[in-house]
């Protein structure tokens, strides 16, 4: 019997140590990949790097144009897929009879956030940059990686609105509030935190997707800042991919992408840290 | 006219093929209050449900007869939902406050049925609040999260959120069942109180409270009314065997 124990309290003690190693080594994976970049990137980083202009041929200068041309990116996206996506799960959790019909559009919806990046990029391209004849733009750019957020917000949202207990709809129902008022007063409020959240986590994985605006926004370079959404802008990540990939002059060019890379690790980890805070704190207020 | 506000004539009730209530017959007397007890799944709060048609949320449900509402039936097709449930409100059994003030609970009714004047909210809020007896344990913090509050005084919020919208009946599905003694005693106090206002059904499990607060009572069984009467008679001297059964606890 006691053998047994001692025999059990070994096991119990090398499975803990091995989860714990396990989980050590991908955190420290996480942390190589963070020090590397910085450690090639942050010497360049500069207030002129931010707010410059690139000069003699993207060997010199800032990235400006790169960090404005993300953030319409990413606005734009945004703007087209958060109505849409949070619409779309409402209907769904909401409206819709449960059934065969929303099984199979829920599957498609999991589908489409299975399909490749570039995927949408040649999608993207064929419809809103030739066919639509938006060119290579904000607009086209902005719109695909709108599709390719929406499964992320529609899954989030729908979570978020399961998630609200029944007992909100049903009392609200009783005193005689319609379906609607019952969603936009009660249901939507108390699904908000989760709806933002993963609208936020979608921005942070939108700023970083290159292949699906390589051929509908993205340009190598651009002497002047976008003026309208049917200019072509340069992006964060496709100018590290352009730099490092086609750039002429290496020695020069690639410390520039690190520098990049850097600012845009930033921006995603501080977006992602926005979605950790506020679920924080939406979740402290409701549950006091 | 009768002193009847409700009046529920051969009453059948579906869930997709099963049927879970039979031609139920019930005057509901205005300004009284109507116990309805029975083991549990005898369908006493599908019956309370179909008074208000929460039962339309469920998919599958059919229901067959009438309920007469002031001589009008409720299930006509001319019959706004929304319009009675304004008429009809609902205590549930678990306290369901909404994620928000005190203050905005009570509100919510009278706001989505489109009152903006907010010195008419407040008015109501705190008539409200005092009609269901949790007036001066709030009133300082009026303001603050409704789930901040104990099980009891959340209940209590809820009765003051059905109260608000001015509601002829009040249906109440076993009120005090996640309560604690003092809670419930307070709940039953406000029972006694609430039916000079209003025409109540309560479904309850404990045949002490169906004793102590109704006027009426009905026994289910099985999806059937065995037996309805006065609370009295019901008690002390049953008609029907299988009543008598059930409240000496000989049942089952």
């Amino acid at each position: 019997m006691d053998k047994n124990l001692a025999k059990r309290k070994i096991t119990e003690k090398i499975i803990f140590n091995l989860l714990g190693l396990l989980m050590l080594s991908s955190i420290a994976i996480l942390a190589l990949i963070i020090f590397f970049i910085f450690k090639r990137g942050i010497g360049v980083i500069s207030p002129g790097f931010l707010l410059e202009m690139p000069k003699n041929g993207m060997t010199e200068g800032g990235i400006l144009p790169a960090i404005l041309g993300s953030f319409y990116l990413v606005t734009g996206s945004i703007i087209v897929a958060t109505p849409l996506g949070v619409f779309a799960a409402i209907y769904m959790t909401e409206y819709a009879k449960k059934g065969k019909l929303i099984r199979i559009i829920r599957i498609g919806v999991n589908n489409l956030a299975g399909v490749p990046s570039v995927v949408f990029g040649l999608f993207g391209l064929s419809i809103f940059v030739k066919y639509l004849n938006f060119g290579v733009s904000i607009l086209s750019g902005s719109l695909t990686l709108a599709i390719v957020i929406l499964p992320t917000i529609i899954r989030a949202s729908e979570e978020a609105l399961m998630s609200v207990p029944d007992d909100y709809r049903s009392s609200s129902l009783a005193l005689g509030a319609t379906k609607w008022q019952t969603i936009k007063n009660v249901v939507l409020p108390a699904a908000l935190p989760g709806i933002l959240t993963g609208c936020i986590l979608g921005v942070g994985r939108v700023a970083g997707e290159t292949a699906p605006i390589i051929f509908t926004a993205a340009t190598f370079f651009s002497m002047r800042l976008p003026d309208s959404i049917f200019s072509e802008v340069m992006t964060l990540p496709y100018n590290i991919y352009a730099l490092v990939a086609t750039g002429t002059f290496p020695q020069k060019q690639v410390p520039i992408a690190y520098g990049t890379a850097v600012v845009l690790l930033v921006l995603v980890l501080l977006i992602n840290l926005i979605a950790i805070f506020m679920r924080i704190r939406y979740s402290k207020k409701n549950h006091k | 006219m009768s002193d009847n506000k409700m009046e529920v004539k051969n009453l059948d009730f579906y869930y997709d093929d099963f049927q879970a209530l039979n031609k139920i017959n019930i005057p509901l007397k205005s300004n009284k209050v109507t116990a309805l007890i029975g083991p549990s799944g005898c369908g006493k709060s599908t019956f309370l449900r179909t008074l208000n048609r929460m039962n339309d949320l469920i998919e599958g449900t059919r229901v067959e007869g009438e309920i007469l509402f002031d001589e009008k039936n409720i299930y006509d097709p001319d019959v706004d939902v929304v319009a009675l449930r304004k008429r009809v409100g609902m205590v549930f059994q678990q306290p369901n406050p909404f994620p928000k003030s005190i203050f905005d609970n009570v509100a919510y009714g009278p706001r989505i049925h489109g009152l903006k004047d907010k010195g008419k909210l407040a008015e109501i809020v705190e008539k409200s609040l005092q009609g269901a007896a949790l007036f001066s344990e709030v009133k300082d913090r009026l303001d603050d999260s409704a789930l901040g509050l104990s099980g009891g005084q959340q209940q209590r919020l809820c009765i003051a959120r059905a109260l608000a919208v001015r509601p002829e009946v009040l249906l109440m599905d076993e009120p005090a069942s996640a309560l604690d003694p003092v809670a419930t005693a307070k709940i039953e106090d406000l029972i006694a109180e609430l039916k000079k206002d209003y025409t109540i059904v309560i479904v309850t499990h404990s045949m002490q409270q169906a004793a102590r607060v109704s006027d009426n009572t009905g026994f289910f069984l099985m999806g059937d009314l065995v037996e309805f009467d006065k609370t009295d008679k019901i008690f002390e001297n049953p008609t029907d065997q299988r009543t008598e059964d059930y409240i000496t606890g000989r049942f089952g």
